[in-house]
């Protein structure tokens, strides 16, 4: 069988939804700590333009964006599908994965600034919140429906990681009275068993996302 | 039932031409609705209430949005002929990258060619010039960035060219003198009668761009 490699950081949600990805259908891999602060001569090969993780190798061939890189696994590895089969359900799916992916930043931005830029990004994050409980998920337990899909994975960043930067900056945003089907969606994503077993440590991402922001907030005085 | 298809679409959105020239390509009949943005239709809202923007395609009364997402749909459904996307898993791959790149980097920095001065403006420029080299490395020798014909990464960055004129004039630049094998790929892609037909005449984008250029910048 021609070899996977997988390139990542710990702490990535980026990473996580091409691990959940690759386990969700049974393909076995082998993965690649890479340093950001020293990227391998083999990462800047396979990704020369963006220089950035996750970078999937399949046969030696480089596939570099998680989303990208899941459709990539969707089309190669058919079974558990990700993706509905409906073209119109398959464009609505993408339409999703789109939003998240330009208004998650607002996420990071919350753990990464203070005063009014935080105000902003935590005005920004909870309309993203909004528009998903309301118009995302409707009644169903996944965005996929009764499994999870690509929309999931792609929220995933929202399940696991927005909660450690609530806890940084002492915020609570995600609450069940404000958000009740999201929050019935975050802890429903975490039960999965791929899900529950592949989840970077939640200690140890707090106290590194901890630390990278009194680097960041420092270095901008 | 009829095969009904609608475009919500604003002229010169480069966004709106990627779906008029995917439509054109596969021979999909539609209809065209022009949409005024400082006074969106009711449809318009009803059908993208998230994000409220153009270009919507409407295939039996049901949207889908997003240029590139509705290029990818009208693939799947329309594939009978003209296929845009490459057949094979990591070509598809290759082409959703370059495409996403495109979205990522070239409006952003073309933007700051027209509707910034100073310092904004010489960094965008200097930030444009280098995705379209990128872009350019990418292309090589092929005559498109599909390969021997003309696809779906051509036709994401193909519908810029037609701003280009308003950038060179705007941000007093020469393109093609900074990335000549840029013009002479979107003067081949522009022999295709879908991208001919498409594009709206550069001299009018041109006065539509220094239109909006005086919202940003007071001269």
């Amino acid at each position: 069988m021609a070899e996977v490699k997988l390139h990542g950081i710990w702490f990535s949600p980026f990473l996580y939804r091409v691990i959940w990805a690759l386990k969700l259908k049974g393909i076995s891999y082998e993965y690649i700590e890479e340093d950001l602060s020293n990227k391998s001569p083999l990462l800047l090969q396979y990704n020369p333009v963006h220089k950035k993780i996750p970078v999937l190798v399949h046969s030696r061939k480089p596939i570099c964006e998680s989303m990208i890189i899941i459709e990539y696994i969707e089309e190669k590895w058919p079974q558990t599908p990700l993706l509905p089969s409906d073209p119109y359900e398959r464009a609505k799916a993408r339409f999703w994965v789109k939003f998240v992916e330009e208004k998650a930043p607002a996420i990071w931005s919350l753990y990464r600034s203070t005063g009014e830029e935080q105000k902003k990004a935590l005005k920004d994050s909870s309309e993203m919140l909004k528009i998903l409980e309301e118009q995302g998920l409707g009644e169903k337990k996944f965005f996929g429906g009764d499994t999870i899909g690509i929309v999931d994975i792609a929220f995933g960043v929202i399940a696991h990681w927005f909660g450690v930067f609530e806890e940084i900056v002492e915020v609570k945003v995600l609450e069940a009275h404000a958000f009740p089907r999201l929050h019935a969606w975050k802890e429903n994503f975490e039960e999965v068993p791929v899900i529950k077993e592949n989840l970077p440590d939640r200690d140890k991402m707090l106290d590194y996302f901890k630390k990278r922001r009194m680097e960041i907030l420092s270095a901008s005085q | 039932m009829a095969n009904e298809v609608v475009l919500l679409d604003f002229w010169p959105s480069m966004f709106g031409m990627r779906v008029r020239i995917a439509l054109a390509e596969k021979g999909i009949k539609y209809e065209y609705k022009e949409e005024d943005l400082k006074n969106k239709s009711p449809l318009l809202l009803e059908m993208n209430p998230i994000n409220k923007k153009i270009p919507v395609l409407i295939h039996n009364g049901k949207p889908v949005c997003e240029s590139l997402i509705i290029v990818q749909y009208i693939d799947e459904v329309w594939n009978d002929k003209s296929p845009l996307l490459p057949s094979e898993p990591y070509q598809r791959a290759q082409a959703r990258f370059w495409a996403d790149f495109v979205d990522k980097k070239v409006y952003g920095a073309s933007r700051k060619v027209w509707s910034t001065t100073g310092e904004e403006e010489e960094a965008g420029k200097k930030e444009f010039f280098e995705i379209l080299k990128t872009l350019e490395v990418e292309l090589g020798d092929k005559p498109y960035f599909g390969g021997e014909t003309f696809g779906y990464v051509d036709l994401s960055f193909i519908t810029f060219y037609s701003w280009f004129h308003a950038y060179e004039v705007l941000g007093n630049i020469n393109i093609e003198a900074e990335c000549p094998k840029i013009i002479a790929w979107a003067k081949r892609c522009l022999q295709k009668e879908s991208v001919a037909k498409t594009l709206p005449d550069q001299k009018k984008v041109y006065e539509f761009v220094a239109q909006m250029r005086k919202r940003f910048v007071s001269e």
